[in-house]
């Protein structure tokens, strides 16, 4: 069943390259945004490893997702707080805290491979949900239907989640109205008729920052 | 067919290892945030895996899920991040000791 065709393997040592180059950029670049731009790298090859094992629908919704939200999401941060410059990577507040964790890592890493490579998978009951390969439903067509059948409580949480997680942004990035803050700076004014008065408009100042 | 799993869940065991050490051996909080991502991400790629190895669509979904969660979890911790930065000029975790006792 998982016999390797040449195409099939070059696709996946591409995107191994990719993926882990990719995460060494983002935990190695001293520029934020270089880490950001890593990140993407690495974002796109797994969504081409998705699409290598069929998974089409979460391929998209990764590139567009990820890709297209998160990652424009810590650019506008790194951007509006202005932390874009070099950082300084070699400074070490911790004595030995990054060869231990460097050390800590290796071994869960190898210990995880080598269970992985001695054991057998113990999988339980296959099918649990619904088949991948029944008949000739798409990736897209059976997701849908165990999102809206099986799981679809869990849906309706991840709703609820959505806009608890929104509330909270938008309360945690407010900043407390104070007076001096109603001050509309110049040039950002826009839409604001001339002379707009700084005793009801506590929320104008906050667009501009 | 493509190739076997083995290969996928190593590759998606060393990009967590990966995400791991960025969190660990990183002081910047948003790089930090990168690094969950990375982890979260290889996650994704062993369920997507396991999914084609049972032949079970049931993996894909906890992929649709885990995708709203890390959406839901970047919008508060970027959130936070901001407000931190009102009150201080800098992003190293090792300056958040406003709690300490």
């Amino acid at each position: 069943m998982f016999a390797a065709t040449v195409p099939d393997a070059v696709t996946f040592a591409v995107c191994a390259v990719v993926v882990l180059s990719g995460a060494i950029g983002v935990i190695a670049s001293r520029n934020a945004v270089h880490a950001a731009l890593s990140l993407v790298m690495t974002l796109f090859g797994v969504a081409v490893l998705f699409i290598e094992q069929h998974a089409y629908f979460l391929a998209a919704v990764q590139v567009i997702v990820y890709a297209g939200a998160i990652v424009v999401l810590f650019l506008f941060v790194i951007m509006f707080l202005g932390v874009d410059r070099r950082e300084d990577i070699d400074a070490e507040p911790l004595k030995g805290q990054r060869p231990l964790a460097l050390v800590l890592v290796a071994v869960s890493l190898v210990g995880v491979l080598t269970l992985a490579a001695t054991s057998n998978w113990v999988t339980g009951a296959h099918r649990v949900v619904g088949s991948l390969s029944s008949g000739h439903h798409t990736d897209t067509y059976l997701l849908g239907k165990s999102i809206f059948t099986t799981y679809l409580w869990a849906f309706e949480i991840t709703a609820a989640l959505l806009v608890i997680a929104v509330v909270g942004a938008v309360v945690l990035a407010r900043r407390p109205s104070r007076v001096h803050d109603t001050v509309v700076e110049p040039g950002d004014a826009g839409p604001v008729g001339p002379g707009t008065p700084d005793a009801g408009v506590p929320e104008r100042a906050e667009v501009s920052r | 067919m493509s190739i076997g799993p083995a290969w996928y869940l190593s590759l998606a065991a060393v990009l967590f290892s990966l995400g791991a050490i960025g969190v660990l051996i990183r002081r910047n909080v948003l790089v930090m945030f990168m690094c969950i991502e990375l982890m979260l991400n290889a996650a994704n790629l062993t369920f997507v895996t396991f999914s084609r190895m049972l032949g079970d669509i049931g993996g894909q979904s906890l992929v649709f899920f885990v995708l709203v969660v890390a959406a839901a979890e970047v919008v508060v911790g970027l959130g936070v991040v901001v407000a931190i930065f009102r009150r201080r000029a800098n992003t190293t975790a090792d300056d958040l000791h406003g709690m300490k006792g």
